[in-house]
């Protein structure tokens, strides 16, 4: 992977960070690198260290980029690096490849996280990262799993076989950090000497012969659960349960808070304010518009005033941030459970014959929260190609969850049946442009070969701490792109822009998907927020069928601005083109099917 | 008896036997598996999907395709767990 020519050994890692000479004039020049394998709790243990909150979660490939935070010790100071999880520096995916440059790139020292439940394969990363010579100290991590498990590691004795110092720690309750930190001084270059690939597993099978001991203990009920997980008909069983009742909890969530606090708290906090605001503006003033928009019956309907405070904040607050809260809950609750790479074996099956393997699994359901981060995630993927798949279907067929929101809001208002046929027709594009993706690109696919995580009880603090990370993320970036769309989406139609590129594309739009001009405008603001869009075709007065062909083409069509970035950053302007001409062909076949069908059976 | 990984049924322990060719057997190499390794077949699922071991108490997934490819030896194949 040619990600940046030869360059490396001057820009440190050349990923995004400049060079440490010129944007670091205090102290903390010097690197400390944290690695090991995927899922040993690297990330747990750089924001214990940093203070910086790095997600981490129970599957391996949670870091798939890096993140530095600065590492203040009695008298030095650091700059710590999360390195991805790898599980060799023989790089097998795009993540290891980022952690063999960062490693090969040096430090100042090493921190090694083992994780003590899977020495033996956590070793061969280890032994290969202490013939660097680079200053090391490691931390045996999960000990205390380890000890439940029967699993009893002698730290002492490890220490003597990999000769550098070793501290046995547990990262998410921070037990043994403060040793770790103080021991920092001590890390030193191991003696031992390069082990050719062939002897290997010889050499730490020795070294593990020596350092473990594993006490015989019953089956528990936990591995019960575990083995029922991936069972070929109880497996299908509890993915079927845990996802019903995971949408069961987003949906329960969701509705609540709108409907029990959100709701009311507008209806009595910001309507009387706004209706002041409005009598003082005059309705009719272009202010007025801009601001609360069109009044019905001389009162605010927040649904389709379309006023940046009214509308806007209503959009944003009440109808998409409750589902945003649910949805990741439920996320974040499965993802430190160790649930989803259980799902990745479900649905191996299914996803190899669109081209992908099982593991795609979890950026499509990140994909669900925020089309961002699910594109992030596709680097857990190993090829190109299938990159190329997941992410194009990601931003042609999974909604993210403010689009969701706004789709169950306003259409689940008419009937059921139609929520579900966006759904139907989202879920069939989704499987047939996977099969003429999987056909038609070059090249294979590779097989899922992953390791499960144990079942972990999520913590309640990382769970929390997770959670508002995220929500204050969305509020972060959605806030200023959904007041800002719709000013912009005022100011375009009183300029009478709007008017004029809807005429320009009314002929395509009344003709395949049998859409008024006006909707085209919707559809063209979806570029900055797809939520805004959906709430701009609510005043707009499409039948029902109407509104199903135009939500459909929205979600389908060009990509939110977000989104876009990201996928060019990933995929690189060739393939970002490539990507979007299959968006836009799909979004208007699909739409166009639809039109067709309601058409001809009514 | 020596058997591809597919072929070898659920809740028997065998010794792998022989590896996978190319990037398929280095992947599962990094994951801890190796010729004259132990593992316990836990389940294969349906339709072509993948075939879960057990590892060190550890589950690893393994994809259709690669389980076909991997030779597994079981010492006594009427013998039940191990």
């Amino acid at each position: 992977m040619a990600l940046c020519n030869g360059r490396c050994s001057t820009c440190n890692g050349c990923l995004g960070n400049k060079p440490s000479s010129e944007t670091r004039p205090d102290e903390c020049t010097k690197r400390i690198l944290l690695a090991g394998n995927p899922n040993v709790g690297k990330s747990a243990f750089f924001s214990r260290l940093t203070g910086v909150h790095a997600m981490s979660s129970n599957y391996p490939g949670t870091t798939v980029g890096f993140m530095e935070g600065t590492l203040r010790t009695e008298g030095a100071c650091y700059r710590l690096v999360d390195v991805p999880g790898a599980y060799t520096l023989e790089p097998t995916n795009e993540a290891e490849e980022i952690a063999r440059r960062l490693i090969e790139d040096g430090g100042e020292k090493v921190i090694i996280v083992l994780d003590a439940t899977a020495l033996e394969r956590n070793l061969v990363l280890a032994l290969q990262v202490l013939e660097k010579g680079i200053p090391t100290i490691v931390a045996l991590n999960m000990v205390d799993e380890a000890r439940h498990r029967g699993v009893l590691v002698d730290s002492a004795a490890l220490q003597e076989e990999l000769g550098v110092p070793v501290v046995s720690t547990v990262a998410v309750t921070g037990q043994g950090i403060r040793e770790l930190v103080a021991r920092l001084g001590e890390a030193r270059v191991s003696p031992l000497s390069s082990t050719p690939r062939e002897e290997r597993w010889q050499r730490i099978g020795l070294i593990v012969s020596r350092v473990q001991r594993v006490i015989h203990r019953h089956h528990t009920w936990r591995d019960r659960i575990e083995d029922l997980s991936v069972h070929k008909f109880w497996g299908a069983l509890v993915g079927i349960a845990v996802l019903s009742l995971s949408y069961m909890t987003v949906r329960e969530i969701g509705e609540g808070l709108i409907n029990h606090l959100l709701d009311p708290f507008f209806e009595w906090a910001v309507r009387p304010g706004l209706m002041k605001v409005s009598d003082l503006l005059g309705p009719g003033s272009p202010l007025h518009t801009l601001l609360v928009g069109t009044l019905f019956d001389g009162q605010i309907d927040f649904e389709q005033s379309f006023g940046a405070l009214s509308t806007g904040l209503y959009v944003e607050f009440v109808m998409v941030l409750p589902y945003i809260v649910a949805f990741y809950a439920v996320l974040s609750f499965l993802e430190d459970s160790g649930y989803l790479p259980r799902l990745a074996i479900l649905f191996d099956s299914l996803l190899h014959r669109v081209g992908i393997h099982g593991y795609a699994i979890i950026p499509t359901l990140l994909g669900l929260g925020c089309n961002v981060p699910g594109i992030l995630a596709t680097r857990v993927l190993e090829s190109r190609r299938e990159r190329f798949i997941a992410a194009t279907l990601i931003s042609v067929a999974v909604p993210c969850a403010a689009l969701q929101a706004m789709v169950v809001g306003v259409l689940g208002n008419i009937g059921l049946r139609y929520v579900l046929l966006v759904y139907g027709a989202l879920f069939v594009s989704w499987i047939v442009l996977g099969r003429l993706m999987h056909k038609l690109l070059p090249g294979y696919s590779p097989e899922l070969i992953v390791e499960i995580p144990p079942y972990r009880m999520p913590s309640l603090h990382a769970f929390a701490v997770k959670l508002w990370f995220r929500v204050r993320g969305f509020l972060i970036e959605a806030t200023p792109l959904v007041l800002g769309g719709i000013l912009l989406a005022n100011v375009l139609t009183t300029a009478g822009i709007i008017g004029f590129l809807s005429r320009l594309v009314a002929p395509l739009f009344n003709v395949v998907l049998g859409l008024p001009a006006s909707a085209a405008g919707a559809i063209l603001l979806g570029i900055l927020r797809k939520d805004v869009a959906v709430g701009m075709l609510v005043p707009l007065g499409l039948s029902a069928n109407q509104l199903v062909v135009a939500t459909v083409t929205l979600s389908m069509t060009f990509p939110c601005i977000a989104t876009f970035v990201v996928l060019w950053k990933e995929l690189g302007a060739r393939d970002t083109a490539k990507s979007l001409g299959i968006m836009l062909l799909t979004a208007f076949s699909a739409g166009g099917i639809l039109n067709a069908a309601f058409f001809f059976l009514p | 008896m020596k058997m591809t990984l597919n072929a070898l049924e659920d809740g028997i322990r065998a010794i792998i036997s022989k590896m996978p060719e190319g990037e398929c057997g280095k992947r599962l190499e990094a994951l801890g598996l190796y010729p004259g390794k132990a593992i316990t077949k836990i389940s294969g699922m349906p339709f072509r999907g993948p075939v879960t071991v057990l590892l060190d108490q550890r589950q690893i997934a393994i994809g259709h395709g690669v389980s076909s490819r991997l030779i597994v030896d079981v010492a006594n194949p009427d013998g039940k767990k191990a």
